[in-house]
């Protein structure tokens, strides 16, 4: 793997320009045996792996009671029915921006803890870092840590290898197989489609998905590894935009650390920095690379290197934090011997998407508790824009679409007005003139009606209002659209 | 390649690609190694594909395409598909047969079924004269409005529907036939004049009321058997209402003098022949709902 471009660390370069030893095109995958590294960071990411695999695996079987006829899962995408049910928010079609919300939402809310954290979503919540990191934990209860890992790989193939190996890659398989499994959950009813799944009736697709995300899990999570963050994944090159010098990131002090080397017990610690170069950041890196090299495009912060430091900055009896999270500005500061700045929470763009957020939030959080049980929209006809009757009369032609979000049928009032001496008429109902007409509406659906709207010759061009009104509850919605006319 | 001078990136000690962009340059970091595999397994892939499928077009003297060993046709999918979605419509298919017209427009489920099946119809066999949503043509009668030179009803469309409009092979079809007075010197040029005048008159437009006073006769000698004592029509022979603001063919005077000369007599085909009874029935409906419907 090269060494790529964020690489500011001046002890990095080399003396001048010298010619690199003949390089092949492609490079060969170097092969990272992460060891085991112990601490409160570690202890970090065990219990959000629990957490985030725990919510993944058991959410779609939480029952959410809605009514007769509708789905009772808490989280459900129903993409036959297009509805999107999360707890006590029901998405139709017809309200799709609020999904945008969410999304918009979840984009800027990773913006804002990367420019106040850096890379904290790689580094411990991203499914490829978590599913990465229960195949190593597999991976190290069948092989061993890393020295021993790395002893079975070189070694010939003997019985004791073969079934470690085989042990692995079926546990493996069989991770792979209860995400894919999972993954399928969330678009079906999950009990009838996990009974389903192994008496043959689930649907086609049912059995495609699971299948992918097996293959793409076991890939992913167990070959692929670190080069999907380094090689596939967009988030490091976004990353380089969204973080600054006063994000706080996995850093190696070199004010503190520098002059590195070896060191024996019995030599001072004086005119000498504190990093001895014992390799340990490196060994127990999950990309394999030195965090000592300064920010670097591969790595995911998920800080198991400050563990890995903390624990030998004790056993040497020397303050731990020599790698921390720091930011840049701190470390430059005390390289150049001045008071490092507090760290600032309030910077221009914390604030800015703080404030985002929050009216985003806002807006959904209204939108959703004010919406709506019914909803008028209006299809004019394009084709033809408009006719002339016999007696001169104008006539523009609509579908009127009429959305009941509840479980029992409805009566709803339909009129239509904007023009003097307006008529309509609903194709199938026995309806002349202009006043307003009742129309039965389906439970829990959408429900078409063709109308035929006619105005006085000589009608200009203008908008028209169609008015429904709930007769029973007295909701309402209207909705505009235009009539036409040859003047 | 190996005789360049390489550029090498000093702070990094990579190689670079040789571009630079206002002194930014960029590192030839190698690709990774399963990369370039990938790419070679899409060659086979590639080469597999070719094999199984059709992939070499008809070039000439091939007569067609290569099949492949699948011999895989996607016309015979598509063909397997209308005819399993045909398979699947028979049910809705046989209540539309049941179901008089009168009741496929006021019942909800028959209503949509039949409007969403006509729709498409109409756009297939109908829409390339009648316009897209029946908005017309000249010499097409637009289907949105609500002149009718036969008949309105949902009966008399769907009559229409089946036997067409001057279709000769079709004993049935609706027929009739206007003199082409000019062409075949039933009238002179001037009596011609006149009578444009005349349906300038009774269709409340501008006109030479001494002119038409000329030929009042002659209009109902001629003229009103079939268009009526007072240009009223008559739907039985498909003669146009001269009193409306519709027109066919045009209502200023060069028009009218053009029909009166060469008469106007345009064709539908008879639909019984080329859709099935559901189709047709769905097709009556949709029309009847375009706007006119009587």
């Amino acid at each position: 793997m090269g060494q790529t471009t964020l690489n500011m660390h001046p002890s990095a370069g080399s003396g001048g320009p010298t010619p690199p030893p003949h390089k092949d095109l492609y490079a060969k995958r170097e092969q990272i045996y992460p060891k085991l590294a112990h601490g409160k960071f570690r202890l970090v990411k065990w219990v959000v792996m629990a957490v985030t695999l725990g919510v993944y695996y058991l959410l779609p079987w939480i029952r959410w009671p809605r009514g007769e006829g509708i789905p009772d899962q808490a989280v459900l995408a129903d993409f036959e029915s297009e509805k999107f049910y999360f707890f006590f928010i029901e998405i139709w079609p017809q309200d799709i921006h609020f999904l945008a919300g969410l999304l918009i939402l979840a984009a800027l809310g990773l913006f804002l803890v990367t420019s106040l954290l850096g890379r904290v979503w790689c580094g411990y919540t991203c499914p490829q870092t978590v599913w990465t990191d229960l195949y190593i934990w597999v991976e190290r209860a069948f092989e061993g840590d890393r020295a021993a890992r790395m002893r079975l790989d070189k070694g010939k193939w003997t019985f004791n290898k073969a079934w470690r190996k085989l042990g692995k890659h079926t546990v493996w398989l069989i991770i792979a197989f209860w995400t894919g499994g999972a993954f399928i959950l969330y678009w079906h009813d999950a009990p009838t489609v996990a009974r389903g799944w192994f008496t043959g009736e689930a649907p086609l697709s049912a059995y495609w998905f699971a299948a992918l995300l097996t293959v793409t899990t076991y890939f992913l999570a167990g070959w692929m590894r670190e080069q999907v963050c380094t090689y596939m994944c967009p988030w490091p090159r976004i990353q380089a935009a969204l973080t600054d010098e006063h994000a706080l990131n996995v850093t190696y002090r070199y004010d503190r650390g520098e002059p590195r080397g070896p060191k024996r017990k019995s030599e001072s610690w004086d005119d000498r920095g504190d990093c001895i170069d014992c390799d340990q950041c490196v060994q127990v890196c999950p990309v394999g690379i030195d965090i000592r090299n300064g920010p670097q495009l591969e790595c995911i912060h998920c800080a198991l290197c400050i563990d890995a430091c903390d624990q030998m900055m004790t056993k040497i009896d020397r303050p731990t934090g020599l790698i921390a999270y720091d930011t840049d500005v701190a470390v430059a500061a005390r390289a150049a011997h001045q008071t490092p700045p507090k760290y600032r929470i309030l910077r221009t763009r914390t604030v800015l998407y703080s404030i985002l957020i929050a009216a985003i939030g806002f807006l959904l959080v209204w939108g959703l508790a004010t919406k709506a049980t019914i909803e008028a929209n209006v299809l004019k006809d394009r084709s033809p824009p408009f006719v002339q009757l016999s007696d001169g009369d104008i006539q523009n032609g609509y579908t009127l679409k009429l959305v009941n979000k509840l479980s029992e049928p409805r009566r709803m009032e339909i009129s239509i007005t904007g023009i003097d001496g307006l008529a309509f008429n609903v194709i199938g109902f026995d309806h002349e003139g202009g006043e307003p007409i009742e129309l039965p509406v389906e439970p829990y659906g959408v429900d078409r009606y063709r109308i035929l709207v006619s105005a006085p010759d000589g009608a200009s061009q203008r908008q028209i209002t169609f008015s429904v009104r709930d007769i029973d509850t007295g909701e309402t919605d209207t909705n505009r659209a235009s009539f036409r006319g040859p003047n | 390649m190996s005789d360049e001078i390489k550029d090498i990136d000093d702070h990094s000690g990579i190689e670079t690609t040789g571009h630079s962009w206002d002194g930014i340059k960029e590192l030839n970091n190698p690709l990774p190694r399963w990369w370039l595999y990938i790419w070679y397994a899409t060659i086979i892939w590639g080469v597999i594909y070719m094999v199984f499928m059709p992939a070499i077009p008809a070039l000439p003297g091939m007569g067609t395409n290569t099949p492949g060993l699948r011999n895989h046709s996607d016309r015979d999918l598509v063909a397997a598909a209308v005819a399993e979605l045909k398979e699947a419509r028979v049910a809705q298919s046989e209540t539309l047969l049941e179901a008089s017209l009168e009741e496929i427009e006021t019942d909800r489920g028959l209503q949509q079924f039949a409007l969403a099946m006509g729709e498409s119809l109409f756009g297939d066999n109908c829409a390339t004269c009648h316009g897209a949503g029946g908005r017309g043509a000249v010499g097409y009668p637009t289907l949105a409005d609500d002149v009718w030179l036969w008949d309105g009803t949902l009966d008399g469309i769907e009559y229409t529907l089946r036997h067409g409009i001057r279709h000769e092979a079709d004993l049935d079809t609706r027929f009739s036939l206007m003199p082409s007075f000019g062409r075949d010197n039933l009238l002179s040029t001037d009596q011609i004049d006149d009578l444009t005048d005349y349906v300038l008159l009774v269709s409340g437009q501008e006109h030479d009321a001494t002119a038409a006073a000329r030929v009042a006769e002659l209009y109902q000698q001629q003229c009103a058997s079939c268009h009526g004592v007072n240009g009223e029509g008559d739907r039985l022979q498909g003669a146009p209402n001269l009193t409306d603001r519709e027109w066919l063919f045009g209502g200023s005077r060069d028009d009218i003098y053009n029909t009166i000369y060469n008469a106007r007599n345009s064709h539908m085909p008879a639909w019984q022949d080329r859709l099935d009874d559901a189709s047709i029935k769905a097709l009556a409906v949709y029309v009847h709902t375009l706007g006119g419907g009587e």
